[in-house]
């Protein structure tokens, strides 16, 4: 069978989400080959082993944290040349998108990002995408080179599959002309406790609504209750009450948990850009005329302020 | 000499718009009314403080698009770019990301450049790997996702906020940078702006001036092809009740129903 390159996803050996979702895609397709940079490949091989990966291709090199991104294209390159697989799939972050990027013009291929669902085709993987604000949704594939596919999380419930898992050393050359980008510095992001936004089941959000950095405990307080994380619209963030990192919609994350519940929020086609896909919408806000009634399920017209506290004391008298 | 900046900017349809796709599955730019991307004019911003922060520096907005995309470039210049390029040929509708990677390239090193600056993403297509694709093509580094950048003595420094971390790069120039909607507001363009950008000139470019043969782009040179669009189903209404003190246990009520307590 065809193998399919997987790149993962992780924090010093910690496989994220979102990669073991990838692999559930990538077998439907052929056999997972994953790709491993950076510390602790053994440790990761493990849970890649158990969702299906056949073999772990490992390398480690101090440039893959020195340099931004290139190091890492010469790397999955290099597993490209080694495997020469049927598709190459990665997760639809930022660094993702752009070392897919950086390997469809080196190999002569061309890249879909942002794929909501991948199955396999005649004429290769066909993937499913959202656009216009999740508007449209649309079925495309790369019709030259090998298919480099970005996939967003939450796009497959990951699959139990075991499979060896295997790790082999990949040789890797980093070229000169790929450590023109420094890492002067990082500063990790303080954990909050809460789930990862993108991978959360639900994601409890304020809006303008929430009228100050003080009142956003509300908010919290209400997804600690329901063991949610915890998203902002532009204006919040703008506002200088939540940290961007938080921000839902076009120029934030793109979410799509099982349930979103949006508080004094108003439902801009930016905003909704990023939380249209959920599977269920529910929003509290005070105007009856604001359009993220148009998408809910289940809207409550009254004071956030009012309802939300009294349903996270709802939820926790239920949940006991 | 003179520090040469050169800033990507796209024309899209407005996205408060009733966007939609054209019968060949392209994205249908005629019925809807366009504008510059929203998130370009984030890049024309940064490009106009390096400037105003350098000895000597000059702004050329370049954009690929068809002839209704030059509304784009003007307001650049009202914002206080100082030329413009246009690349604008029949043979290139339906150009996919790779394809206008690489025309964007080619008119990047005819036009001559120290630095070049994109914006995060798109509006339209949103898919954010241009600014990763010309840095590829043209070999030399890439710093993106910027919320906050410098370019002083020949060098590049910029923050960008990951999901994990958030990091201090630093390139030499030459390189391609892409900036994030949290580099600064964009200025509007002034009266005078706006006037002096009608005098501005704006270069026309095809693509047998790049070199580029029509089947390396358009539809038929795509990279990847688009077999299905369809609207997404209206959501089906649903409930809404008014909050009368009972608002929360009946959201409760459903959310209960759903199995989410
Ligand atoms: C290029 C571009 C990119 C953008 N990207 C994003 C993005 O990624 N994410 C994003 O969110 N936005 C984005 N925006 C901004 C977007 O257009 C809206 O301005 C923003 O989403 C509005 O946020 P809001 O709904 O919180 O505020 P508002 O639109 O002001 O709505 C606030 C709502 O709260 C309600 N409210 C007020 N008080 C209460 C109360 N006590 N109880 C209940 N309800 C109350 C009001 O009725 C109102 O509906 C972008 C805009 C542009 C131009
Ligand atoms: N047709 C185009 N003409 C000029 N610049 C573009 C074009 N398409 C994309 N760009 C630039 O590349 C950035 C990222 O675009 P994208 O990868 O399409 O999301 C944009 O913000 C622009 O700066």
């Amino acid at each position: 069978m065809a193998e399919v390159l997987v790149y993962v996803d992780h924090v010093d050996g910690a496989v994220r989400k979102p990669t073991l979702e990838l692999l559930t895609l990538a077998r439907r397709i052929g056999e997972p080959v994953a790709v491993h940079l950076g510390a602790n490949a053994e440790e990761a091989a493990k849970v890649l082993g158990e969702h299906g990966a056949v073999k772990v291709l490992a390398a480690d090199a101090p440039e893959f944290a020195e340099y931004l991104v290139a190091p890492k294209v010469d790397a999955l390159q290099a597993a490209y040349d080694a495997v020469s697989p049927a598709a190459v799939l990665l997760p639809s972050s930022a660094e993702g998108k752009e070392i897919g990027a950086r390997l469809a013009v080196r190999i002569g291929s061309g890249i879909i990002t942002d794929a909501v669902d991948l199955e396999a085709g005649d004429e290769g993987p066909v993937a499913t995408q959202s656009v216009f604000a999740a508007s449209f949704t649309t079925k495309s594939r790369v019709s030259k080179g090998t298919p480099v596919i970005t996939v967003k999380p939450n796009s497959a419930a990951p699959e139990a599959a075991p499979a060896a898992g295997t790790v082999e050393q990949l040789a890797v050359t980093i070229a000169d002309s790929s450590k023109g980008t420094k890492i002067v510095s990082r500063t990790p992001r303080e954990s909050t406790g809460r789930p990862e936004l993108t991978e959360a089941a639900i994601v409890v959000s304020g809006g303008r609504g929430v009228n100050g950095a003080e009142n956003f405990p509300v908010i919290e307080a209400l997804a600690d209750s329901l063991g949610a994380a915890v998203g902002a619209s532009r204006a919040a963030v703008d506002a200088g009450w939540y940290p961007h990192t938080n921000q839902v919609g076009q120029t934030g994350k793109s979410v799509s948990p099982q349930l979103y519940i949006a508080a004094g929020i108003s439902g801009a086609i930016q905003h909704r850009a990023g939380m249209q896909t959920s599977k269920t919408i529910v929003a509290i806000n005070k105007d009856a005329e604001a359009p993220i009634f148009d998408l809910v399920d289940y809207g409550v017209v009254g004071d956030l302020f009012d309802v939300v506290p009294a349903l996270t004391e709802e939820v926790k008298t239920r949940k006991g | 000499m003179s520090l040469r900046i050169v800033v990507c900017v796209k024309y899209v349809p407005d996205a408060t718009g009733d966007r939609h796709f054209a019968e060949d599955l392209t994205v249908d730019r005629d019925d809807v009314d366009g504008l510059l991307s929203e998130l370009d004019e984030y890049a024309v911003e940064q490009a106009l403080q390096i400037k105003e922060a350098a000895d000597d520096a000059e702004i050329t907005v370049l954009t690929v698009g068809p002839e209704d995309a030059s509304d784009a470039l003007r307001k650049a210049l009202s914002m206080g770019a100082d030329k413009g390029v246009h690349v604008e040929d029949d043979d290139l509708h339906g150009t996919d990301a790779l394809g206008t990677s690489l025309v964007l390239a080619k008119a990047i090193e005819k036009t001559g450049y120290d630095l070049v600056v994109c914006g995060m993403a798109s509006t339209d297509g949103t898919m954010g790997v241009l600014p990763a694709l010309l840095a590829e093509r043209l070999g030399v580094p890439q710093v993106t996702q910027l919320s906050e950048v410098s370019v002083e003595g020949g060098v590049v420094t910029g923050r960008r906020d990951g999901d994990t971390a958030s990091e201090q790069l630093e390139a030499a120039l030459p390189a391609v940078i892409s900036v994030t909607d949290q580099s600064g507001e964009a200025r509007y363009p002034s009266f005078k702006g706006i006037m002096a950008a009608k005098k501005k000139p704006v270069e026309s470019l095809d693509l047998d001036d790049l070199d580029i043969e029509a089947d390396e782009v358009g539809l038929e040179g795509a990279w990847t092809a688009v077999d299905e669009a369809a609207e997404r189903p209206a959501r089906t209404a649903g409930t809404i009740v008014k909050d009368e003190g009972e608002g929360a246990k009946q959201l409760a009520e459903f959310l209960a129903g759903q199995k989410f307590i």
